[in-house]
């Protein structure tokens, strides 16, 4: 594990910071009334890096990935995002065709339960299919062609393609919702607990899978999770969020094997020795 | 209140002006479903109460009615609309398509050709083309504003998964004017390419759901597929046995409990002008299909004493 750790954590992996940002987020705040979400959050994200999110139940990490993604509007601050197609563009100032567009091409959203991020009501392979079409794929051979390879590198049998979501293990249909993301080859992905709900072994497999696809496809994500050991396991840089803050922020080795926080110190003691 | 008060049919003339303003609007995006504040009609939702309203707030004096069910003149729905417009407004009625400048119908679009000037008026069950995909009414309008129809496709790719080809049979979707996917209401995706640059006005009315849409003559109306997967329109092997028509839409008619059937058209009044024309299909001289046009000729007596 250690070796695959340092492999993806390669220093070649992650280009230069000269390169513009991908993602610059500043001062971003959102408030629900009169409770608050989360607030002051700055960072930068470039092409190539994974940050992860971590903090307890109820820290914000839900409503930060929700603002960054266009779901919900900040209450302040902006989210600036350097898209291939257009250039830098302020998030929120995007009218909704073309944040829906970017939903589709340059950006991808993982969600906690698969059963959201999926259309259980058609076979996997249309919910993979889903993406090409929205943008204009309409040959259908070449859709159920590339919905197969898709199929076969999250490892799920080809022989299912037709088979409905609703049949499928809760792993499996985590892992037909990361095929159905990422099959337009996404550059920035959004993940909100990609592994919660699964048992231990299934977590790992599904880690393994996206540790190899993000470092293959050069991918850029901002990873909410609660679990260090996924954080460790993927992010390069990690935010440690408490109360709706920003409480700790660094590389992920540094701030696990070195937390300066209380509430991260907390945190990484927590952590159950099996 | 004087004379000049009561309005012309069913509706008054309040309802009338906010139906054509909704109609002007419809005519005015094609494919657009534009809502409307329904009326209670004196039948049920589901028999047609869409496309009364639509009907009775342009009917005029001068207009010829024809209303078909299932393609038939003849059928239960289409007996009592007529009626109650006959009764109504005094209109005259006629099953001659050519003849008839307003043709209120569900499920068909006749085989004889329309022509300039006449009105085609359809009964709308579920006028959201998106509605198996997405039941939100919300979302739903937001992607018509936005033209988002992926999930569309994602119907048809389905259908082809699951049978090998589209096998959606009716209500088709389509994209009109380049521009609103619309449903079609049920009619056979057969008549699907009736619809495209058609020279009449076609009307939709859906009571139920409160929406008019509409397809201005002219317009295109091109059925959503696939490249490798284009549409086709049903066929059949055979002709009708009444009047040996090919290009006619076919039902299939069971005529005993020992496996007799016949195929006939299921426009009545195309298949009994070819009859009167002398057209004979293979088993016209079968008992059955002897049974079958008597019943015809029955209820077109009928209807003349209806019009009388």
């Amino acid at each position: 594990m250690t070796a695959a750790c340092a492999a993806t954590r390669d220093p070649q992996a992650v280009p230069a910071t000269a390169a513009a940002p991908l993602l610059a987020v500043e001062g971003l705040g959102k408030w629900y009334g009169p409770r608050l979400g989360c607030r002051d959050v700055s960072f930068t994200l470039h092409p190539g890096e994974v940050l992860g999110v971590v903090g307890e139940s109820g820290s914000g990490k839900t409503t930060l990935l929700g603002c960054l993604s266009g779901g919900l509007t900040p209450t302040t601050g902006r989210v600036a995002y350097h898209s291939e197609a257009w250039g830098p563009a302020d998030v929120h100032a995007l009218p909704e065709g073309r944040r829906r567009l970017l939903m589709r091409t340059e950006w991808g959203f993982v969600r906690q339960n698969p059963r959201d991020g999926l259309r259980l009501g058609v076979s996997a392979g249309a919910n993979i299919g889903e993406r090409p079409m929205a943008v204009g794929a309409r040959h259908y051979g070449h859709i159920r062609a590339r919905a197969l390879d898709w199929l076969s590198r999250v490892e799920i049998d080809p022989a299912r393609l037709d088979d409905r979501p609703a049949s499928f293990s809760g792993g499996m249909q985590q892992r037909l919702q990361i095929a159905r993301v990422l099959v337009n080859g996404p550059r920035l992905v959004f993940m909100d607990e990609p592994t919660g709900g699964l048992d231990v072994s299934v977590q790992a497999r599904l880690l393994d899978l996206l540790r190899d696809l993000v470092a293959r496809l050069g991918l850029s994500a901002v990873i909410v999770t609660h679990d260090l050991a996924v954080a460790r396991l993927l992010a390069h840089r990690l935010m440690v969020m408490k109360d709706g803050r920003v409480v700790e922020e660094g590389l992920t080795d540094q701030v696990l094997d070195d937390p300066h926080h209380p509430y991260t110190q907390l945190l990484v003691s927590s952590v159950l020795q099996a | 209140m004087s004379a000049d008060a009561i309005t012309f049919g069913y509706l008054d003339d309040q309802t009338k002006r906010m139906i054509r303003r909704a109609l002007l609007k419809a005519v005015a995006i094609p494919g657009y479903q534009v809502p409307f504040a329904g009326r209670e009609m004196p039948l049920p939702y589901g028999w047609g109460t869409g496309g009364i309203q639509v009907t009775a707030s342009i009917i005029g004096r001068d207009d010829v009615l024809k209303v078909i069910d299932q393609g038939a003149d003849d059928t239960t729905n289409a007996v009592s609309i007529r009626r109650f417009f006959r009764r109504v407004t005094g209109v005259a009625a006629t099953e001659k398509t050519a003849e008839a400048t307003l043709i209120q119908t569900r499920h068909r679009i006749p085989e004889t050709p329309l022509t300039t000037g006449q009105i085609l008026i359809y009964q709308v069950p579920i006028p959201e083309p998106l509605r198996s995909m997405e039941p939100r009414e919300t979302e739903t309008r937001k992607m018509h504003a936005l033209a988002d129809y992926g999930v569309m496709h994602v119907k048809l790719y389905e259908d082809i998964a699951r049978h090998g080809r589209i096998a959606t049979a009716y209500d088709y979707p389509v994209r009109v004017n380049g521009r609103h996917v619309m449903a079609p209401s049920p009619i056979p995706k057969f008549d699907n390419p009736k619809m495209h640059n058609a020279p009449f006005l076609q009307l939709f009315g859906a009571g139920r759901e409160k929406r008019l849409y509409a397809i201005p003559p002219y317009t295109s109306v091109v059925s959503l597929d696939f490249e490798d997967h284009p549409f086709e329109v049903q066929r059949w092997d055979r002709v009708c046995d009444l009047c040996g028509a090919g290009d006619s839409y076919l039902d299939e008619v069971v005529t005993d409990d020992t496996g007799g059937r016949l195929f006939v058209c299921s426009d009545s009044e195309y298949c009994t002008t070819r009859r009167d024309a002398g057209h004979r299909g293979p088993a016209a001289d079968s008992t059955a299909a002897g049974a079958l046009g008597a019943t015809l000729s029955a209820v077109a007596r009928d209807r003349t004493e209806d019009r009388a």
